[in-house]
């Protein structure tokens, strides 16, 4: 889970500064929870897109694919796989 | 006049012409707005809504939602527009606080709004076919039918809608707006946006915030098209930008938040915008490199609005952005001069005038002032400057007056900011963070941002000087306040510092540097 890990230090860094690394799961809900918001979403899309070499088609910035690490990192993968 | 007179003049004008459509191919024309609207009447009035009555609103973008409230104004009621995406606390509140006669409510929604005394009319989720509100109708219809009621004509100061802003003691306050307020802004939108038969207005921002009254009414004057902009559409950049091109917008109106992130990340390059003519914004001050920007992306016959005005008095003043702008510009552009329907000065602390080129206080006088907030006298009284010239809007907007004529923005009275073109009192934060277990002291400020334009910070001093989750707050904020509202950053402090008043010490935090 090297992407998952590269996504919660990010997350961590940008939207929880002070948070205790071990309150965020890879499964903790981060739209729902107000901690992505669109803006937010926004920078992560064109964070996974740099790091991880994928383009993210606009469809794709949803919540769905937002909600929590596991779900970026199965979005990743998809694209990557594609 | 009235906005209900004026619809029925374009339903008798504008009959067979598209009214409002969505993105999911729907679409009405005049005259079936007119008649389902009609029908809304008639449940509304079975349901014991009266003339000067408040009816709630908590519906998502949608056509049902034009109809509503054109249908609760047909009643001689005001609409009471809430965020059917945010916090339904916030909603329950707001319905409750202006004592709704009636509320129209989706489905999923209802059981927040449980407790809220009078009738519902509830709308259920449907992906396709007739209006969701036509069905709702029928089902009502089925268990007896509602007999036809009279439009009320009604006066110009009857309540037309009810707009909740952020209030600084800790719950919105409602900026009641008469029918004379809205009709003197939309005379403006339509003497000065000129709207033809071919226009097609975005409808980007929601319908309880004030940009949606030029959407919502200014097409009504030549039979002009409005497209709705579902909740979802509206965050996405990528989307924005999409159906800005393919629905063929020609007039767009939404905050520079937004326009700033279609120009960032919206692929902008790949549409083609021959149909745009006007790129109105207001709410906040756009950022020069993100307007550029803007500007740099669509063709050159398009014109902007810079529009300015809070709540309260709808657009007061308003700038045309020169183009090309200026290469050696670096600040953001004036907030322009008084709109016709206004008298403008710029006040000292003392309510005088003063000298032209001083920075002060905005002042507005005229048709489209509101009478106040619903049911908070003091408020009311404190937000009005009267003197022998009469009462003055005092806007809270430090300007001053350029040479030559015109005002430029710089900056706030009190502690109110702008977060993605709302109004955010930090003072409401405050109150929501103290709602949080174990808080004993809570302060926030509000900082510029490159990115953001403004960042919120928060400090708070724990009973048990512990450091709770960033998650479990931002969940707490997030179920309670609008999300534009929720502090950017946590710290946590062992006390806050205070002043030698033992006030939170504002100007100390400020020192403080980023969150640890």
């Amino acid at each position: 889970m090297e992407e998952a890990s590269t996504i919660k230090s990010f997350i961590l860094g940008e939207f929880l500064a002070n948070e205790d690394p071990a309150n965020l799961k890879y499964d903790t809900p981060l739209v729902s929870s107000g901690v992505v918001d669109s803006l937010a979403m926004v920078r992560l899309t064109a964070f996974l897109e740099e790091q991880f070499g994928i383009t993210i088609e606009a469809h794709e910035s949803n919540s769905d694919n937002f909600e929590t690490i596991d779900q970026m990192v199965a979005l990743v993968r998809r694209k990557r796989g594609a | 006049m009235t906005l209900q007179a004026r619809f029925l003049g374009a339903a008798a004008a504008h009959g067979p012409r598209i009214a409002v459509e969505d993105l999911g191919g729907r679409a009405i024309t005049y005259a079936a707005l007119h008649g389902v609207s009609d029908r809304v009447r008639d449940r509304l009035v079975a349901l014991g809504v009266r003339p000067g009555d408040r009816v709630g609103l908590c519906l998502r973008k949608t056509i049902d939602a034009v109809a509503a409230l054109i249908g609760v104004m047909k009643c001689g009621a005001a609409y009471v527009p809430v965020d059917a995406t945010a916090s339904m606390t916030r909603a329950a509140y707001i319905l409750g606080n202006c004592q709704v006669a009636a509320t129209v409510v989706e489905e999923d929604l209802a059981p927040a709004l449980a407790d809220l005394s009078g009738p519902k009319i509830v709308l259920r989720r449907q992906e396709e076919g007739p209006l969701r509100l036509e069905r709702a109708l029928d089902a009502l219809d089925a268990e007896g039918v509602a007999s036809p009621a009279q439009t009320v004509l009604g006066a110009p100061k009857d309540l037309a809608y009810v707009l909740y802003t952020s209030g600084s003691t800790g719950q919105p306050k409602g900026v009641v707006l008469t029918q004379e307020n809205a009709l003197a802004f939309v005379d403006w939108c339509v003497a000065t946006l000129a709207p033809t038969a071919a226009d097609r207005f975005s409808s980007h921002a929601p319908f309880h915030f004030d940009l949606s009254i030029l959407d919502l009414y200014t097409p009504w004057h030549a039979g002009s098209a409005l497209v709705l902009l579902d909740e979802k559409c509206a965050k996405d950049a990528a989307a924005l930008a999409d159906v800005a091109a393919s629905r063929r917008i020609t007039v767009w109106y939404s905050t520079p938040s937004v326009l700033s992130m279609m120009a960032q990340a919206g692929r902008m390059e790949r549409h083609d915008y021959a149909a745009l003519r006007l790129v109105c914004f207001a709410g906040e001050v756009f950022p020069l490199v993100h307007l550029r920007s803007l500007v740099a992306k669509l063709p050159p016959h398009v014109r902007y609005l810079n529009l300015y005005g809070p709540t309260e008095t709808n657009v007061c003043t308003y700038y045309e952005v020169p183009r090309p702008i200026p290469e050696d510009r670096k600040d953001p552009f004036p907030i322009g001069e008084a709109c016709a329907h206004f008298r403008a000065r710029v006040v000292g602390e003392d309510g005088r005038d003063v000298p032209r080129g001083d920075k002060g206080e905005l002042v507005m006088q005229g048709p489209a002032v509101t009478q106040g907030y619903w049911a908070l006298p003091e408020v009311t009284a404190r937000a009005f400057l009267v003197d022998e010239s009469g009462a003055w809007y005092r806007t809270g907007d430090i300007v001053l007056e350029e040479p030559g004529g015109g005002y430029v923005y710089a900056g706030r009275r009190d502690r109110m900011v702008k977060r993605r073109g709302y109004r955010v009192e930090l003072g409401e934060i405050e109150a929501c963070l103290y709602g949080f277990p174990g808080v004993e002291e809570a302060a926030v400020i509000a900082e510029p941002d490159a990115d953001a334009g403004v960042r919120i910070r928060a400090f708070l001093c724990m009973a048990d000087r512990g450091k709770p989750s960033i998650i479990a707050l931002k969940q707490h904020c997030s179920s309670r306040i609008p999300v534009y509202m929720v502090p950017d950053t946590f710290a946590f402090l062992d006390g806050l510092p205070h002043t030698s008043t033992d006030k939170i010490d504002y100007q100390q935090l400020r020192t403080l540097g980023p969150a640890k």
